[in-house]
């Protein structure tokens, strides 16, 4: 059990987003302000971190034949209590992120945490990889938004901050258009797993000038 | 009605393309997009399965409502997708086992791709009826394979570039979908209804 070893894999080296490039439907097709990002992102942790702690319970009892129904059952299950529940106390949530919340359902991240770890990993560590995979998740979901609302639509924490107006940091009539529509998802993400690759590539040069040094 | 059939044609294809303006099926884009044959079989197993899937799901839908279980459509849905899947990969097996090899371990994929249950999600919430909700899903189907294929002629093409170290492999091939999306912006003009 290591927290913060994990923790770190969701977050930077193993993020589902920009390293195990799972999920990309959902990254690119809400992030279109602060409200969105987080949301889903909360809205997949729940999730995955129940459905992991369930099918990680029922890790022995499932036959290995179907396996992939029963997760998906599983899976779709807790989908449509957050679904319902979020229609019920936040429907301008509920509203924004429309049909992509039921889609959840077939969000590669969650079936292949299920696939990938839960099905192999006793319930208080797959809890802990839903949890930590969930904040990597989130974290490159609202990136992704933080760079398109702000150049796109020139605001920051449209929908949350400001009474739900966000603050206004480029003139209405300058911001590009083109990021929130359609083409930045791609352009925008394309950069964050770039940068990512230049972090993690800075981050391994700069350890192993450590420990040359220590030598 | 022929009217409205071809506006969800249109829309389908062009304007409001599954994949470039939509983002449903960024997965399988992705991950079958490398060759131009294989991103056609892809395509049109697909489109097959928008099909069948929005033909069933309609029936299935008119029950629930009927039963006032509305409340269970993600996953009615979902288990529905996934055995018409898998009937179709027992079909191909036996009937036709070329296509079958072909297609190889993307079939049983084609449960979790989003085009196909949102499709379904889409026809349900626009409360299309049983011929609109079929044409819906096979023109979805086949504005996923034009897109598919037209990546698949410019990945080809991407992956030999020489580009900025940190943009190579994945997000180099995010950017040209992007600029292919760029393109596809050109037809939202188009919805003529």
């Amino acid at each position: 059990m290591n927290f913060k070893k994990q923790l770190y894999e969701g977050v930077l080296t193993k993020n589902p987003v920009t390293v195990q490039l799972l999920g990309m439907c959902s990254t690119m097709a809400i992030t279109t302000s602060l409200f969105n990002g987080l949301g889903m992102g909360l809205a997949v942790t729940i999730i995955l971190t129940c459905s992991n702690i369930l099918i990680s319970a029922l890790r022995k009892v499932i036959p290995s034949e179907i396996r992939i129904a029963a997760y998906i059952t599983i899976i779709a299950g807790f989908v449509t209590i957050v679904d319902l529940l979020l229609q019920a106390f936040i429907p301008a949530l509920s509203e924004s992120l429309g049909v992509f919340i039921p889609l959840i359902v077939v969000n590669c991240i969650i079936l292949g945490r299920a696939e990938a770890f839960a099905s192999k990993n006793g319930v208080l560590a797959s809890a802990v990889d839903g949890i930590t995979q969930g904040i990597g998740y989130t974290l490159a979901l609202v990136i992704v938004c933080v760079i398109r609302e702000l150049l796109g639509s020139g605001t920051f924490g449209g929908g949350l901050l400001n009474g739900g107006q966000g603050f206004r940091i480029i003139p209405e009539q300058y911001p590009a258009m083109l990021l929130v529509m359609p083409v930045g998802g791609f352009l925008v993400l394309g950069c964050v797993i770039a940068g990512s690759q230049w972090l993690m590539k800075h981050l391994e040069k700069k350890s192993k000038k450590k420990e040359a040094a220590k030598r | 009605m022929i009217q409205e059939i071809f506006g969800i044609l249109l829309a389908a294809l062009l304007s409001e393309n599954f994949i470039l303006v939509k983002f449903y099926g960024i997965c399988p884009f992705m991950g079958v997009s490398k060759k131009i044959d294989t991103a056609l079989g892809m395509g049109m197993a697909v489109t097959f399965v928008m099909a069948l899937a929005s033909a069933a799901c309609y029936a299935i839908n008119v029950l629930l409502v009927l039963l006032k279980l509305e409340y269970m459509q993600t996953v009615v849905f979902i288990l529905t997708i996934a055995s018409i899947v898998q009937v179709v990969e027992m079909f191909l097996k036996k009937a036709v086992p070329a296509l079958y090899k072909a297609l190889g371990v993307y079939l049983p994929l084609i449960t979790t791709n989003c085009a196909v249950l949102g499709v379904v999600l889409v026809n349900v919430q626009e409360g299309y009826n049983f011929l609109l909700s079929v044409v819906n899903g096979a023109a979805g189907g086949l504005g996923f394979t034009l897109a598919i294929v037209l990546f698949a002629s410019v990945r080809e093409r991407v992956d030999k570039t020489d580009c900025p170290k940190c943009f190579k492999g994945f997000p180099i091939t995010l950017i040209s979908a992007g600029l292919l999306a760029l393109a596809f912006m050109g037809f939202s003009g188009l919805s003529m209804f």
